[in-house]
């Protein structure tokens, strides 16, 4: 019962079971769906994406600071964009319908899920994923955090997890125990790790307040 | 070197980094985003693998017409799996499969394959053994003493149902492999918990020598017992692979497949008696059982589960059990398979049986426990007591429904029984001349922390930092070990490491022994040196030892361990666990919370205290989701399975676990054992401690996990007596 789910979330995660095809019969963008974020990202999105598809569509990325180019057809989502285009598999693909949250990554600061996201309709946004938030062979605060409270068994969950609890922590920077279980409530871990992962985010919340509140 | 090595643990108190909990080897990796799993890569000119699978739960395939999937433009190869003929006895089977170079194509494809079935009757529910009818198969009946006469004497006779369902595995990782068969030589990287005997199994699916198989596998996105073969999936991937002209096609499961055939945990229903006198002393027994694992019927609890020791069981039973085979996807073994429906139906009707008689349950337990095996007796009584003591048990717990207001407060007791041991295991360990050390083992790591506690056992015995060590797993061309299941990776890999660098360290010794002015066997190996023993001022660096290795320019040793004649100095079987469960329950909404839940549990010698920990963490939050949350619905009227996904297939989130207490039971008894594997023992007893606690609670038995409002609800308006 994910009942805690950030209510941001809560609102990407609705009719997401007939988007794709929805989007694929129209050939456009998400902004005739009316629904949260694709709402919102509508709005923002370069015109030309009204016209998009059905084929593949040039488009282009702004991912981890660099913008990325790329063809794709406007079915694509985000996340098998980033997965299968661009060789960026932190983000995992589990329920691939906007439950689990493996996919975490982040669009303008704010976590997502990119299963739920269209590829064309994340252009003009800053993404981050979690190959972008840590220097080759450095360990973001809250990466090591995880590791060092060992939440994460198979770790599949794990790169999701640390994404949201960037995402969260940049908003919640004094979460208490409670806030940490509302704000995570959105990713789901088979191997059970949350007793870890509790504890990886109040550190995490505690070394980023240290270090001037820098997260990444 | 005359007599035979000297193998076991160095005592407790002696071990530098057996006992201390490092963090775990790869979770930079994983932190990181950095760890590969199979389902990650991205080989060059990969394609992609979709299936199309049954709809239908019971069907014939009549014909399966593919002209127009073949002819769309980037599809590479369409392989039909069912044929015309084909019957099909559960939704999800595979019909066909494509490749195709992007995976939405691949999807248009598999969408444009005219498949026409003929659609045949079927049964796909199984909690009601009347309506099952000629799919009901009597599977045994075993009769002790004299049971009718016994429960006539019995002061206190006590009558329930209780039901466990269907659960899926949802590893998080699907099922599924990247494969690039090209000419005579097949790559494969699965998601599996067997690397070992991946490759024989595949290369026999595809008459391809298993020497011309290479497997190779980092990480795997959780498994739980459902990964152990190459599974069609295997086969079909390479076959799409060859198909295409030797490109490498990545093909794993899509959600909805994966939950409806990759896994599920059978089901165990039970109507049960009880009878006994009334200081709680169980006499009598009575149980007709049935349950599903999917067509093959499959599912056997051990009843009554723990107090059934061969010797001294109760001593008047009647055991009925009834298969039942439904239209559903096959079970595969599910963390201690059978030990968690036993555990749930024996405790829940002891526990109805200790409310009957109005006696505490932890006292009428612990009076039962004559029956449980002589060994384990001590051990029991001992965890019962240190669960009372954590859950405050003596101050918080009420006879059943004494519990006050709206939301009730409730304790619940379970206790598991687990083998393990370890698994055939072998080890290479590499000393070089340079002084670099290369720990070589065909294993896998689950997430469990193989990595690290094989690095640990190796710098241990070689009295080296964890940073010396080179280990590698994961891979069929490294020495072979054993799929991961029944909890016995720790025992072999821990037994075959100590093995292989004792045997390299004596060679060492040797090597190095004129040099010290000594003989080998009054060498050790400690803080990086090789001294003499009692005079450490006489020493090499472990560099300056390894440069003494002859004109060879390395020591290579083996270790193994052989599980059917087990390294009995090093490792052994059998541990128990007493979990109790702390719940509130809302009597208005029906909403179950974890208030607490405390875990005692025995694992003989523990390597790393950190990661043993985690296991059962992770042991009990997963119980505490199938406890709570987890239940495949199947639809009666159309075959299918309701809830394949993750919305409605619920899993426990990180605000639903409660507060969580471990307490390993490491006394030196335990430890004196050796090292015993860890995977399964802690998940097998929260069913039964959760539905205890409500019972305890709400004062009327839910008969059916998971404790979900509508069962709650139904059972306090006496909806399903
Ligand atoms: S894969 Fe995106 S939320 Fe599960
Ligand atoms: S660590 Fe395996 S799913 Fe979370």
């Amino acid at each position: 019962m994910r009942s805690k789910k950030d209510p941001d979330r809560s609102r990407q995660a609705k009719g997401n079971f007939s988007r794709r095809g929805f989007i694929r019969g129209v050939g456009i963008g998400g902004g005739a769906l009316g629904t949260g974020l694709l709402e919102n990202a509508a709005e923002a999105a370069p015109a030309t994406a009204a016209s998009a598809g059905p084929g593949p569509v040039p488009i282009t990325l702004n991912i981890n600071g660099k913008p990325v180019n790329l063809t794709v057809e406007p079915r694509v989502t985000l996340l098998d964009a980033l997965r299968n285009r661009l060789d960026l598999t932190g983000a995992k693909r589990v329920c691939d319908r906007g439950t689990c949250g493996a996919c975490t990554v982040l669009m303008n600061g704010k976590s997502v899920y990119s299963c739920s996201v269209l590829a064309i309709d994340a252009q003009g946004k800053a993404i981050e994923t979690i190959e972008g938030i840590a220097e080759p062979g450095k360990l973001h605060p809250v990466s090591a955090a995880f590791w060092n409270h060992d939440a994460q068994q198979c770790g599949y969950c794990t790169p999701g997890f640390v994404m949201a609890a960037k995402g969260f922590l940049a908003e919640h920077p004094n979460p208490n125990l409670e806030d940490v279980e509302h704000g995570l409530g959105g990713n789901l871990c088979r191997c059970g790790t949350y007793m870890g992962v509790r504890q990886a985010v109040l550190e995490a919340a505690r070394t980023l307040k240290t270090q001037g509140g820098k997260n990444g | 070197m005359a007599n035979t090595p000297d193998y076991s643990w160095p005592p407790m108190e002696a071990r530098k980094v057996i006992g201390q909990s490092p963090k775990r080897l790869d979770g930079p990796a994983k932190a990181s985003g950095r760890a590969r799993y199979s389902s990650d890569l991205n080989p060059k000119d990969l394609l992609f693998g979709v299936y199309l699978t049954c709809p239908h739960a019971h069907a014939r395939v009549t014909s399966v017409d593919t002209s127009a999937a073949e002819k769309i433009q980037g599809v590479t190869a369409v392989h039909v799996v069912s044929p015309a003929g084909t019957e099909i006895q559960w939704q999800g089977t595979e019909v066909a499969a494509v490749a195709a170079v992007t995976e939405e194509i691949a999807r248009d494809a598999v969408g444009a394959i005219k498949v026409v079935y003929e659609v045949l009757p079927h049964l796909v529910k199984e909690e009601d053994v009347a309506q099952a009818g000629a799919r009901a198969k009597a599977a045994g009946e075993i009769l002790k003493g004299d049971p009718a006469a016994a429960f006539q004497q019995a002061a206190v006779v006590s009558e329930g149902h209780y039901g466990i369902p269907v659960i899926t595995h949802c590893c998080l990782e699907p099922h599924g492999q990247t494969i690039q068969w090209q000419g005579d030589s097949v790559w494969a990287w699965p998601s599996t918990q067997d690397v070992t005997h991946y490759a024989g199994q595949l290369g026999q699916n595809l008459k391809v020598p298993a020497a011309n198989v290479k497997v190779k596998m980092d990480y795997i996105g959780g498994g739980f017992g459902s990964k152990f073969s190459p599974d069609s999936w295997g086969e079909v991937c390479a076959r799409l692979s060859q198909k295409s002209g030797g490109r490498p096609v990545r093909l794993f499961l899509d959600r909805a497949t994966e939950q409806r055939i990759a896994g599920n945990r059978p089901s165990a229903y039970a109507d049960i008696k009880i009878g006994g006198g009334k200081d709680g002393t169980i006499t009598a027994w009575e149980s007709h059982s049935w349950a599903t694992g999917g067509f093959t019927g499959g599912g056997s609890p051990p009843l009554p589960y723990i107090l059934d020791d061969s010797n001294h069981p109760i001593p008047n039973k009647r055991l009925v059990h009834t298969a039942i085979s439904t239209n559903t996807g096959p079970f595969r073994a599910w963390r201690a398979p059978n030990n968690q429906q036993a555990a749930y139906l024996t405790c829940s009707a002891v526990e109805d049986f200790a409310a009957k008689a109005g006696l505490d349950p932890l006292g009428v337990f612990k009076l039962n426990l004559q029956y449980a095996p002589k060994v384990r007796q001590d051990l029991y009584g001992y965890q019962f007591d240190k669960a009372a003591e954590l859950s405050e048990w003596k101050k918080l717990w009420k006879l059943r429904g004494q519990s006050a207001g709206p939301v009730k407060r409730g304790l619940g007791l379970g206790f598991s029984a687990w083998g393990g041991g370890g698994h055939t295991s072998q080890c290479n360990v590499t000393l070089h001349a340079d002084g670099s050390v290369q720990v070589d083992i065909g294993t896998q790591d689950l997430g469990t922390g193989t990595r690290t506690i094989i690095t640990q056992v190796a710098a241990e015995t070689l009295g080296l930092p964890m940073a010396a060590i080179k280990l590698t797993i994961g891979s069929n061309d490294l020495p072979p070990d054993n799929a991961s299941g029944g909890s016995t990776t720790v025992g072999g890999v821990s037994a075959s490491t100590r093995k292989a660098a004792v045997n390299a360290l004596a060679k060492l010794f040797d090597a190095a022994a004129p040099a010290l002015g000594a003989t080998a066997d009054q060498l050790e190996a400690a803080n990086g040196q090789i001294r003499v023993k009692g005079s450490p001022s006489k020493s090499l660096t472990w560099t300056a030892a390894c440069k003494k290795i002859g004109a060879a320019g390395k020591i290579a040793e083996t270790g193994i361990n052989d599980q059917r004649n087990p390294s009995r100095e090093l490792i052994s079987s059998g541990t128990g666990g007493v979990q109790v469960a702390d719940v509130s329950v809302d009597i208005e909404t029906g909403i179950v919370k974890i208030n607490r839940y405390v875990a005692v549990q025995d694992c003989g010698l523990i390597i790393n205290p950190r990661l043993a920990e985690s296991q059962v963490y992770g042991a009990v939050i997963m119980g505490i989701s199938t406890a709570l949350f987890e239940r495949r619905f199947m639809d009666a009227a159309t075959g299918a399975m309701l809830n394949a996904d993750m919305e409605f297939y619920k899993l426990a989130g990180i605000g639903d676990i409660g507060e969580i207490k471990v307490y390993m039971d490491i006394r030196p008894e335990n430890d004196k054992r050796g090292v015993i594997g860890l995977g399964e023992p802690p998940a097998i007893a929260i069913c039964a401690a959760v539905g205890n606690a409500v019972a305890n609670a709400i004062g009327v038995r839910v008969p059916h996990i998971p404790m979900t409002p509508d069962h709650v609800l139904d059972a306090l308006e006496g909806r399903n007596a």
